[in-house]
């Protein structure tokens, strides 16, 4: 009779009413040791992004009066920028550009991941994850500057096209370079973030789809790419952020022509000291990547049909 | 005795309060007290102006230190002053364009001209436009400097480079390169639309300007800041340049680059740096004794050959000391005695100053480089 009771008995409550018995005290009580460890972040959130954030959408808002920024609220500088051929312009050339990047980068990591993970034994396997990893050793601004040697006129690519007899290539401050920059960044990252989506794939649905008669390549393309959906989605969100918001390879290597966001804000700033005008292209570049991060999110974990 | 380490939930929380607290108020101390008055001079000037090179000399007389604040344009100095509490900065210093905006702003003080050897500079310098306001002085001319083409002397031939047509020559297309600020690109533009007054243009000879800039954006290769003009420069990716002068084609003339600047026929800009005393300055007697090093023959010579960029010097003396110490400098920059140079040049009203726009606003140039960049 008793076993039967417990059996059947709900579940314990936990509230505050729990607190109450024990010790007799009223109100909530807060799990404040746990919380404790996890305010450092909390803070640093708060401290770090949050509160720029707000200051940053707080001062697209004030003007420039002598060189001095005053609070205010007014939306000149919103209309004034989103009125500029120029803005437009920019936004669509880096809009264009980061998309295109997280695609061909995605697209040129992804059988390189996939030999990593299916091809090769554990040993070797850990031996190129820790190779992905050195080129964040050196700063990405030094690894740029180095392509300039390699990409110039006289670089050592042209040299060595000079030794077959062909003419040398433009190939700094043009769209390539940029791209040559932008693989620079991310396609580490990139084939590190497929690589660890693609290990821990069930290999039981690839033998299931191999003894159904399934080819390799339709296995690929139906069975692995969709069980590591969210790796591969979230490779390229990072791709697309990162390059969205790249100063570095655009100024450096793709002679800042035509200029993109980043480098509209760098202008902005220069020239009369229209710091809110500034904030005005960073709020619409933060708003860009939070609906593209937040459509690639649901994107990645929408239940399959 | 308790030898283990009690982290309960209050100790916990406590210390990491005090952690936090500490760290967070830590960024608000004003630092500058800590300095005591007259014995720490902090300027705010562009890069290279508070290295050993330049002021290892007076730290060494004075027993003092120099400290600096670098930037990287007239409207971030302003930026920088305006977002400084008062007192930040002791000398400022600044182009001429901008002395009457620091003037208007009330950032700086007012000098004795006494205090400086104007007699020693050349006539032209010692009543400088934008420095002083009727009679009352506001700012003491260092050092300055021409733009015009730079051009890498192995690819272009000297012939070509006499006029700014060459940035239209097709055998440059590509290969030139802007500098990206748009006031000295603009205004060789505007010179080499004949305009005498490059900045004082009425709204027609604005649009001719922008006409004319448009025509020019096929032929560029690049826009660049500091770093990228040295590196394109050097690498020969980019063969002649817009919108700056010796002061970079100099330093890299020293490493051995062929590099050079030449004023075309139309004309080239003249930029000037001079130095102001901050209103409100922590170290004002220090300040005066820092213009007065630095406007010596003795400082003028370093400040001519001056690591970070070279530059012309307005001090007689100073070219006099330069021409002994330094001949081979002397000849490079055009500071040759009784020979023809950079003087005659400006006798010549070949050079004009850079200024701000005086018919159109600065955000009205600022826009149209932004959509020259863009097309």
């Amino acid at each position: 009779m008793m076993s039967n009771k417990l059996k059947v008995s709900p579940p314990v409550v936990t509230d505050g009413s729990a607190a109450q018995l024990r010790g007799g005290r009223r109100g909530l009580r807060l799990p404040w040791y746990g919380f404790s460890f996890s305010m450092p972040i909390l803070i640093w959130q708060l401290v770090f992004f949050v509160f720029p954030l707000a200051f940053l959408v707080a001062i697209s808002f004030w003007v420039v009066r002598n060189f001095r920024m005053v609070p205010a609220f007014e939306w000149l500088n919103w209309n004034y920028m989103l009125s500029r051929g120029f803005f437009w312009d920019a936004y669509a050339h880096t809009l264009a550009m980061a998309a295109g990047a997280a695609v061909l980068i995605s697209v040129v990591a992804l059988p390189c991941a996939y030999t990593i993970a299916f091809k090769f034994r554990e040993s070797v396997k850990q031996l190129i994850v820790l190779l992905l990893i050195t080129p964040f050793f050196t700063s990405y601004l030094v690894r740029t500057y180095s392509w300039q040697v390699f990409l110039s006129d006289n670089g050592i690519l042209n040299a060595a096209l000079g030794q077959f007899g062909l003419e040398p290539l433009a190939m700094l401050n043009t769209a390539f370079a940029t791209y040559v920059g932008y693989f620079t960044l991310c396609l580490p990252l990139v084939v590190l973030l497929q690589l660890f989506s693609l290990m821990y794939i069930d290999r039981s649905l690839i033998e299931a789809a191999h003894n159904l008669g399934c080819g390799r390549m339709r296995t690929v393309f139906l069975v692995v790419v969709p069980s590591a959906r969210i790796g591969i989605v979230v490779a390229a969100l990072f791709c697309f952020i990162l390059t969205f918001g790249d100063f570095v390879s655009p100024l450096y290597l793709g002679g800042g022509q035509p200029p993109t966001l980043s480098t509209l804000i760098t202008d902005t700033t220069k020239s009369g000291q229209q710091w809110p005008r500034a904030a005005v292209i960073a709020t619409m570049m933060i708003v860009t990547l939070l609906i593209t991060a937040f459509a690639a999110v649901r994107f990645a974990y929408r239940r399959r049909a | 005795m308790k030898k283990s380490i009690d982290l309960s939930r209050r100790t916990f929380i406590k210390t990491s309060s005090i952690l936090a607290g500490t760290a967070a108020l830590s960024s608000f101390l004003p630092m500058r007290s800590f300095a005591a008055a007259e014995k720490e001079l902090v300027i705010l000037a562009w890069a290279g102006h508070a290295e050993p090179d330049i002021v290892a000399d007076f730290e060494r007389q004075y027993g003092v230190k120099v400290r600096a604040k670098y930037y990287t344009g007239g409207d971030n100095m302003l930026g920088l002053i305006s977002q400084s509490p008062p007192g930040t900065f002791d000398l400022i210093l600044s182009d001429a364009e901008y002395v009457q905006q620091l003037n208007a702003a009330e950032y700086i003080e007012r000098l004795d001209p006494a205090d400086y050897p104007f007699d020693d500079f050349y006539p032209e310098f010692q009543h400088f436009p934008g420095h002083w306001k009727g009679d009352e002085l506001y700012s003491v001319l260092i050092r300055f400097g021409f733009l015009g083409i730079a051009y890498n002397t192995l690819l272009v031939p000297e012939t070509k480079v006499r006029s700014y047509s060459a940035f239209w020559d097709e055998s440059l297309k590509g290969k030139v390169g802007h500098f990206d600020w748009h006031l000295p690109n603009l205004g060789q533009i505007s010179l080499a639309n004949g305009n005498t007054r490059p900045y004082d243009i009425d709204a027609s000879h604005w649009q001719s300007v922008k006409q004319k800039m448009m025509t020019l954006r096929p032929q560029i290769g690049g826009f660049f800041d500091y770093g990228g003009t040295f590196s394109s420069l050097k690498n020969g990716q980019i063969h002649a340049m817009c919108g700056i002068g010796d002061w970079i084609t100099g330093v890299l003339q020293r490493s051995g680059a062929p590099l050079k600047t030449v004023v075309p026929e139309e004309g080239g800009l003249q930029w000037t740096e001079s130095y102001c005393i901050a209103k409100n300055a922590h170290s004002p007697e220090l300040a005066k004794k820092f213009i007065q090093y630095i406007t010596s023959p003795e400082g003028q010579v370093k400040s001519a050959k001056m690591a970070a960029y070279p530059a012309l010097i307005p001090n007689k003396r100073g070219w006099e000391l330069l021409n002994k110490t330094d001949p081979a400098e002397a000849k490079r920059q055009g500071m040759v005695l009784g020979q023809h140079n950079v003087m005659d040049d400006i006798r010549a009203g070949r050079i004009k100053y850079r200024e701000l726009p005086v018919q159109q606003s600065l955000e009205d140039w600022n826009d149209f480089w932004s959509e020259y960049k863009g097309a």
